[in-house]
């Protein structure tokens, strides 16, 4: 179990300065959604969100086929112009993010596009680099970080 | 029998060939990936990369519209390349066979093919024909099975009733010639809907259907009683040339789908068809264009499954 205060906390304050009314915040399904569900709620703003599922538009389709998701894609805010901030829990290769883009596209042509994470763990594959960083850790490829709600409806984070 | 062929190693289709012995999960998956693909309709760009660059052969030995269109416009919505093969006019008539002209498709790098034939193994033999690496899906064969349409029979079922563990299904006309039927039985059964029950005249639905595991009823009005859901079958012409039943006339009034029949089911029940409509036939117009009728949703619907399945085969 990871400090989630302390990582949740630094995210808050560095996206407190960037948000306006413009922004709309963007979830990745599933981990980056529940770190959003839970950062909308801790602005002074009313900020707008929605949430991508990356199925779609995967790089490892190929390989692995098309990934199980239980939750689709649900943008009820015009995109066009936006400043969107992909939310996720973990950065790693990047290709996250790069499908979750694409699927944004499929939507419309935002303003801007930046990357919000609660947990950098390096190991990019592509020229990806998040602008808002909970904070940083340096795991062996086969362990994992996941988020989860709980039971007092606060964050935990934890190695798996 | 069982289908090896359409399984691979995984549990997951290779091929779609058949719903009669598929199981209930890997239809939920099929259903769940299609209700994902619905909402792309919806999208500024109603396109997704999955099938880029991949070529789909739509090979039609018999007429359709509506299979042949939805199969188009999902292979499309998927990125994918699609050639759309005549077959009445192709070299098919100059005595090619079956299996030389897939081989010649082959060799200009298909990667899927979309079958409709009237022989019900013609999609069999070319799945266990083709190399690894290449999909075959069946749209319609004979009067055997039409799987892609008995899974979005179930799509539109489910969507508009959540609970099969108390579902009563009822499927009207000819069922013994009917693909469309099978197939809604085959996948109904493998979601576990509770009671199926089948109605029309004895020369189209004879007793031995009961084989199936399904109600066999002569009598329409028994059968829809307190039924959720009305699925009408189109009565085909030949179907009469051969005597099996009476005129048009004489059957919609023993067996078509009048509004007074239609209040004996639920009153929340839906009416589904798999089209082409024979209005006045084997149903009422108003019935067809009326609140209950989901017969409009079915082909919607349609695209989403048929986009699902093509994305889900895998070797």
């Amino acid at each position: 179990m990871l400090d989630s205060k302390l990582l949740t906390e630094s995210l808050i304050s560095q996206l407190r300065e960037a948000l306006d009314p413009n922004s709309l915040l963007v979830g990745i399904q599933s981990g980056g959604a529940v770190v959003m569900e839970y950062l909308i709620n801790k602005f002074d703003i009313d900020v707008p969100f929605a949430s991508v599922d990356v199925s779609f538009h995967r790089d490892d389709f190929e390989i692995r086929g098309l990934a199980k998701s239980k939750k689709s894609t649900s943008i009820d805010s015009d995109v066009d112009g936006r400043h969107v901030i992909l939310v996720d829990d973990v950065v790693q290769s990047g290709r996250t993010a790069r499908a979750a883009i694409n699927e944004i596209y499929d939507f419309g042509r935002p303003k801007s596009v930046r990357l919000a994470v609660l947990m950098d763990r390096g190991g990019r594959e592509l020229p990806i680099e998040p602008q808002f960083i909970g904070g940083r850790i340096d795991i062996p490829t086969n362990q994992k970080i996941a988020v989860r709600w709980s039971a007092n409806k606060d964050l935990e984070v934890y190695i798996v | 029998m069982t289908d090896d062929i359409q399984i691979n190693n995984d549990g997951k289709l290779r091929h779609l060939l058949t719903l009669d012995n598929l199981s209930g999960e890997v239809v939920t998956e099929i259903l769940d990936c299609a209700q994902n693909f619905l909402s792309v309709g919806d999208r500024k760009t109603k396109k997704l990369p999955l099938l880029r660059g991949r070529s789909v052969f739509n090979l039609f030995f018999e007429n359709s519209t509506r299979t042949r269109t939805t199969f188009e416009i999902a292979a499309k919505r998927l990125s994918a390349d699609v050639v759309n093969l005549n077959i009445a006019t192709s070299s098919q008539s100059k005595g090619e066979s079956l299996l030389d002209m897939i081989d010649n498709l082959v060799a200009m790098q298909a990667d899927m093919f979309v079958v409709r034939h009237a022989q019900s193994d013609a999609a069999r033999l070319i799945a266990q024909h083709v190399p690894k690496g290449i999909h075959v899906i069946n749209a319609g064969a004979g009067s055997h099975s039409h799987p892609t349409q008995g899974l979005l029979d179930a799509f539109t079922i489910r969507h508009f009733k959540k609970d099969f563990s108390r579902l009563k299904v009822v499927i009207i006309g000819d069922i013994l010639h009917s693909r469309v039927a099978r197939s809604q039985i085959h996948a109904l059964k493998a979601l576990g809907a509770k009671e199926i029950r089948v109605a029309g005249p004895k020369s189209l639905v004879p007793e031995t259907l009961a084989d199936m595991g399904v109600s066999v009823y002569n009598d329409v009005d028994s059968a829809i009683k307190d039924a959720d859901v009305v699925t009408t079958l189109r009565l085909q012409n030949e179907r009469m040339k051969a005597s099996l039943v009476p005129s048009a006339q004489e059957f919609y009034e023993e067996y078509g789908l009048t509004k007074e029949r239609l209040g004996l089911a639920h009153p929340e029940a839906i009416v589904m068809h798999p089209g082409p409509i024979n209005r006045g036939v084997e149903i009422a117009s108003d019935v067809a264009d009326g609140p209950q009728s989901v017969i409009l949703r079915q082909v919607t619907f349609g695209i989403a499954v048929r986009m699902a399945v093509m994305s889900l085969l895998h070797d």
